[in-house]
C-alpha cells in the first residue's frame, strides 16, 4: 500500500478478505462495505463496516479515495450485491401464485418463485415510478426498473399481478 | 445427491473421464451463479480423496487434495450462498449460488468434514446424520434432499384437483349427498314438464279452436292441471334438495374449519413465528367460507345446469332431431364468446381486488399511526396518499366498467339472436309441414330456459378456480406435520420431583446453530438464573425445555424420560410459563386467572391471586373478581397484568417454573412488587429464570452464564465475582449503568 491522505488504508489479505488499518495503526480483517442506500441512492454512502457490524469509516462519496483504494471497495461491493435486473419476463407457470416465472436478467436467465402478490413492491423515492421490487422465494430481490419500459409481452404478464 | 448415479447428465461425461479408476464420486453441489454472480450452471464434487470444481468459475477444471488443513465455510448474504475452500495460509476458492441451493450446500458442507476427517484419521467416515429442514425444522428423511410439505408450500401452484381432497370432509355426508344428487335429477326432470305441456296445448287446442273446432274443457283442465302439478312438485323437489345439500355443505365447511383449527394448534410455536396472523385468520375464516359457497352455491347450480341441457337435449332430440340440432348449434358459439369476456372481466376483477388492498393499506397503517401522524403535522400528506390510492382505484374500475357495462347486454343480445335462429329455421319446418306450431313455440321455452343459464354456467370456471386456491391454502396447513411431534407410544408421567436433565443439547434454527453442546443438570426445587446477552440462547434453551422445539442432538430428560416420549399436554400441565408480555384472554379476571385449570373453585383463584399479590388491586375493579379484562377491557397496568398471569401460573402448582423476563417491562417499584409475588411462586418448585436486570436473579442457587450458544460459567453470585470472567463483566456493565445513568440532553461521549 502506498501511503494516500485518506485517514486509513485498505488491502486484502490471502483469505481475500479486506483489511483496514486505521489511522491509529490497528488493522481490522473481514471489512464489509455497505451501500447506504443500495437501491435509490447506490453512490451516496458507503460505509465500512468492521466484521462484527460496527461502522469504520463512513464514505459520503468513492470519488474522493484514492485509486487502488477505491477499486478494492468496488470489487468487493461487486462481490456482495445481487440484485439482478428483470429485462424481460419470458413466460410464467401461472397466474395464482406460487408461480414460477421465467425471466431474463442483466444476470443471464433464470427462474424465480413468486410467494404472493405482495412480495412485489412499489419502490418510492427513485426517480422512476415504474420501478419493482420482486422478492423471490429464496429472499434474492429482483429490480425491475420501469416496468412501462417492458416489452408488451412483460408488461402483459405483470399486469397480472399488480 | 450421495448416489453418483443421479449425477447431473450435463456433467457426467466430462467428469467421470477425469477421475482415477478406483476414485469415488461421494457428492456434489450444484452452482447456479459463478464469480461474477451471473446465472451459470457449474458443480463441485467430493471424491473420495479430493474437491473438484467443474464450469462454475472462468477457471477450467481444480481439483483440490483432501487433506487435514483443508476448511470449507458456508455464509450467506442477501439471497446468495458462498462456500469457501481454505487452507491455513488463504483461500484456495470460492464458490456462489442461490440459497436454493442452501441445503444442498449445507450437506455437501457435512460430507467433506466427513471424508476429509476420514482421509485425516484413516479411518473409514462416519455415519451420516439425518438432515433437518431449514423452514420447518422436521427431520428428513435420509434421501429426501428437501422437505416435501415446505417445498410444496412454496412452488406448487393451486390446483382444480386440489377441490377433490375436500371428499375427505364430504364422506360422513355421502348419504345426504346421494339424496340431495336424486332430488336435483327428479326436480329438474319436473321443471322440464310444463314446456312440454305446451304442445298439446297448442296443437290440440288452440290452433284447432282457430280453425272453429271448440274447446274441450276436459282436455284444458288436465294440461292445466298437469302445469300447475309439476310446478307443485318441482317446487317441492328443488325445496328439498336445496335444503338438503345446503345442510350437508354447511356441516362439511363446519368440519373443514374445524379440523384445521385443530390442526393448526397443534402445530409447533416454529409455524405461528413464520405465519402472519392476518393470513391464518383469512384462511380458517374467509376460505373455508368462499369453498362452502362453492359447493352449496355454484357446483349445485352447475351440476343441475349441466342436467338440464343434457335433459333437455335428449327432449327436443326426440321430438325433432334437425330442429334440435340447428337449435342446440349456436349454444357452445355463444357460451364461449360469453367466456371470452368474463375472462377479461375476471382479471379486471382481481385488479380491483388489489387496489382495494391498497386502499385498506393506506387505512391500516395511518389509523394506528395517527398520533404520530398528527404529532408531525401530516395529516395532508396521509390524506394525498388515501386521494392517490382512491386515484387508482377508480381508473381501474373505470377500466372495467366499460366492459361490464358491455356485458349484459350483450348476453342479451347473442340470446336474441340464438332464438331468431330457432324462430327462422322453425317457421320454414312448419311452412314444410315437418313440425307443427305447438312443437316450435315448445322448442322456444326449452331454448329460452337455457340462454339464460348460460352467463352463470360461464362463471363456473372463475369460481372453481377460486374456491380451488383456498382449498390449497387449507390443505397447506393440514399437510403441515408437527415438528414438535406426538410420540407415538407415550410413556406415563409419574409425578415429577422437578429434576431437569440437560444433556449434550445442541440446536440449529435453520441453518442457525444457536446452541452447541449444553450440559446441565437442575436439582428438584433449585432456582436457575440464565445470565447473557441477548442471543446468546437463553430464550432458546427454555423454548426447548418447554418443548415448543425439539433438540436437533442430544437430549432433556425428567425423571429420566426423554421429553419426546411424553405426551406433550401431560408435559406441559407440570410447567407454568410468567412471561415478559403477560397475555390475558378476553373475558373476566377470573377466568383468566383459572385458564390452565378450567375447574378451580373460587376459593383457588382468590388464594392464587392474594399469593401473585393481585387481590388488592382486583377487588379495587368495577366487578372484582368478575370484571373484564383482555383485548378491550385494557385497564390494568402491566404490573398488575403481569400479576394475574403469576397466579395464572400459581395455580396449577407447577414443578417447573419458567420466568422470561418476568420484570423487564415494569418500573423497579412495581418490580419489587411483582418480585415478593414470584418469591412465593417460586417456593419448592424448579424455577428457571432469565432477566436481563441480575440483580432480580440474587436469590438463584445457580447462575448459568452463556455466550453464544454455550455455557461459560456456573456458579452462584459470589462464586462468579470472585472468579472474575463473563458473569463479573455483565455485572460490571450493568452496575456501571446504574452509576452514570445517561442523562437526556446531554451528548454521552460513546455516541
Amino acid at each position: 500500500m502506498k501511503p494516500t491522505a485518506s485517514p486509513f488504508t485498505l488491502s486484502r489479505n490471502s483469505f481475500g478478505r479486506l483489511v483496514l488499518s486505521d489511522a491509529a495503526g490497528l488493522a481490522h480483517a473481514g471489512i464489509v462495505p455497505v451501500r447506504a442506500f443500495g437501491i435509490t441512492a447506490p453512490d451516496y454512502g458507503i460505509s465500512l463496516m468492521s466484521a462484527d457490524g460496527k461502522e469504520l469509516q463512513w464514505l459520503e462519496n468513492l470519488d474522493v479515495l484514492p485509486d487502488d483504494i477505491r477499486s478494492l471497495i468496488v470489487a468487493e461491493l461487486a462481490q456482495r450485491e445481487f440484485v439482478p435486473v428483470i429485462r424481460r419476463i419470458a413466460s410464467v407457470s401461472s397466474y395464482a401464485t406460487p408461480s414460477t416465472w421465467q425471466v431474463d436478467t442483466d444476470r443471464g436467465t433464470t427462474a424465480l418463485i413468486l410467494k404472493s402478490e405482495e412480495d412485489i413492491r412499489r419502490l418510492r423515492g427513485t426517480d422512476n415510478a415504474g420501478a419493482l421490487l420482486i422478492a423471490d422465494s429464496q429472499g434474492i430481490h429482483f429490480l425491475i426498473r420501469d416496468r412501462l419500459a417492458l416489452d408488451a409481452h412483460s408488461q402483459k404478464i405483470l399486469k397480472r399481478f399488480l | 445427491m450421495t448416489a453418483p448415479d443421479t449425477l447431473p447428465e450435463a456433467w457426467q461425461s466430462e467428469l467421470l473421464a477425469s477421475l482415477a479408476p478406483d476414485e469415488q464420486l461421494i457428492a456434489w453441489l450444484e452452482l447456479d451463479l459463478d464469480d461474477h454472480l451471473e446465472f451459470r450452471p457449474g458443480l463441485v464434487t467430493l471424491s473420495d480423496r479430493r474437491l473438484i470444481a467443474t464450469g462454475a468459475n472462468d477457471t477450467p477444471r481444480e481439483a483440490w487434495p483432501l487433506t487435514a488443513g483443508l476448511k470449507l465455510t458456508h455464509h450467506d448474504h442477501a439471497g446468495v450462498g458462498t462456500l469457501e475452500l481454505e487452507d491455513g495460509q488463504g483461500r484456495l476458492a470460492l464458490w456462489r449460488y442461490t440459497l436454493g441451493q442452501s441445503p444442498a450446500a449445507l450437506r455437501f458442507e457435512r460430507e467433506f468434514v466427513r471424508q476429509r476427517d476420514s482421509v485425516a484419521s484413516g479411518q473409514p467416515p462416519l455415519p451420516a446424520v439425518a438432515a433437518i429442514c431449514p423452514i420447518c425444522q422436521i427431520q428428513l428423511q435420509p434421501d429426501e434432499e428437501d422437505c416435501p410439505n415446505c417445498i410444496r408450500e412454496l412452488h406448487t401452484p393451486p390446483s382444480t384437483w386440489t377441490l377433490l381432497r375436500i371428499w375427505r370432509f364430504a364422506k360422513p355426508y355421502q348419504g345426504q349427498l346421494i339424496a340431495g344428487f336424486l332430488l336435483t335429477l327428479a326436480a329438474t326432470a319436473a321443471t322440464l314438464v310444463p314446456p312440454y305441456l305446451t304442445m298439446p296445448l297448442m296443437d290440440d287446442v288452440l290452433i284447432p279452436y282457430q280453425n272453429g273446432t271448440p274447446i274441450d274443457p276436459d282436455k284444458v283442465a288436465w294440461l292445466l292441471g298437469g302445469l300447475l302439478g309439476s310446478a307443485t312438485l318441482a317446487w317441492a323437489l328443488n325445496w328439498a334438495r336445496t335444503y338438503i345439500l345446503a345442510l350437508a355443505s354447511e356441516r362439511i365447511g363446519a368440519d373443514l374449519r374445524t379440523t384445521t383449527y385443530e390442526h393448526l394448534l397443534k402445530l409447533s410455536h416454529e409455524y405461528f413465528g413464520g405465519k402472519r396472523t392476518g393470513d391464518l385468520l383469512a384462511r380458517i375464516g374467509s376460505e373455508t367460507d368462499r369453498i362452502n359457497v362453492f359447493l352449496s352455491l355454484h357446483l349445485l347450480d352447475f351440476a343441475t345446469d349441466v342436467l338440464m341441457i343434457v335433459m333437455t337435449s335428449v327432449i327436443l332430440f326426440s321430438i325433432n332431431p334437425w330442429l334440435a340440432l340447428v337449435t342446440l348449434t349456436p349454444l357452445p358459439i355463444i357460451a364461449w364468446m360469453i367466456h371470452l369476456v368474463r375472462d377479461k372481466l375476471r382479471t379486471g376483477f382481481e385488479q380491483i381486488d388489489r387496489v382495494w388492498a391498497e386502499v385498506t393499506n393506506v387505512l391500516a397503517d395511518t389509523i394506528p399511526g395517527v398520533r404520530v401522524v398528527k404529532a408531525f403535522a401530516q395529516e395532508a400528506r396521509e390524506a394525498q396518499r388515501f386521494r392517490e390510492a382512491n386515484k387508482h382505484n377508480l381508473e381501474v374500475n373505470d377500466r372495467l366498467n366499460r366492459i361490464w357495462s358491455l356485458f349484459a347486454p350483450t348476453v342479451g343480445l347473442l340470446t336474441e339472436v340464438g332464438i331468431l335462429v330457432v324462430w327462422a329455421f322453425g317457421i320454414w319446418l312448419v311452412s314444410k309441414d315437418q313440425i307443427t306450431v305447438g312443437v316450435l313455440i315448445a322448442f322456444l321455452a326449452y331454448i329460452s330456459r337455457f340462454y339464460t343459464r348460460l352467463d352463470s354456467m360461464s362463471r363456473i370456471i372463475s369460481v372453481t378456480q377460486k374456491a380451488a386456491a383456498g382449498a390449497k391454502r387449507i390443505f397447506d396447513i393440514l399437510d403441515h406435520v408437527s415438528s414438535v411431534p406426538e410420540p407415538a407410544n407415550p410413556v406415563t408421567l409419574p409425578p415429577l420431583k422437578g429434576g431437569i436433565a440437560i444433556d449434550k443439547v445442541s440446536f440449529r434454527y435453520g441453518n442457525r446453530a444457536v446452541l452447541h453442546g449444553i450440559d446441565l443438570a437442575i436439582a428438584p426445587g433449585e432456582m436457575i438464573g440464565l445470565v447473557g446477552h441477548s442471543g446468546s440462547g437463553k430464550s432458546t434453551l427454555v423454548n426447548l425445555i418447554c418443548r415448543f422445539y425439539d433438540v436437533t442432538e442430544g437430549a432433556i430428560r425428567v425423571e429420566g424420560i426423554d421429553l419426546r416420549s411424553i405426551a406433550i399436554a401431560d408435559y406441559r400441565r407440570n410447567i407454568g410459563l410468567v412471561l415478559q408480555e403477560p397475555f390475558l384472554f378476553f373475558g373476566t379476571i377470573a377466568e383468566n386467572i383459572a385458564y390452565g385449570k378450567p375447574d378451580a373453585t373460587r376459593a383457588e383463584i382468590v388464594a392464587a391471586a392474594r399469593a401473585a399479590h393481585a387481590h388488592e388491586f382486583i377487588l379495587r375493579q368495577p366487578h372484582g373478581y368478575d370484571s373484564l379484562v383482555g383485548e378491550r377491557g385494557q385497564s390494568l397496568s402491566g404490573g398488575e397484568r403481569q400479576r394475574i398471569s403469576i397466579a395464572r401460573a400459581l395455580l396449577i402448582d407447577p414443578r417447573i417454573l419458567i420466568l422470561d423476563e418476568a420484570t423487564s417491562a415494569v418500573d423497579t417499584e412495581t418490580e419489587f412488587e411483582i418480585q415478593s409475588a414470584l418469591n412465593n411462586l417460586i417456593r419448592g418448585r424448579t424455577t428457571i429464570a432469565i432477566a436481563h436486570r441480575l440483580s432480580t436473579l440474587r436469590r438463584a442457587d445457580r447462575l448459568v452464564v452463556m455466550e453464544r450458544g454455550r455455557i461459560v460459567e456456573i456458579g452462584n453470585h459470589e462464586a462468579l465475582m470472585a472468579s472474575a470472567g463473563a458473569y463479573w463483566r455483565l455485572y460490571q456493565a450493568q452496575t456501571k449503568q446504574l452509576d452514570a445513568p445517561p442523562v437526556l440532553g446531554e451528548n454521552s461521549p460513546s455516541a
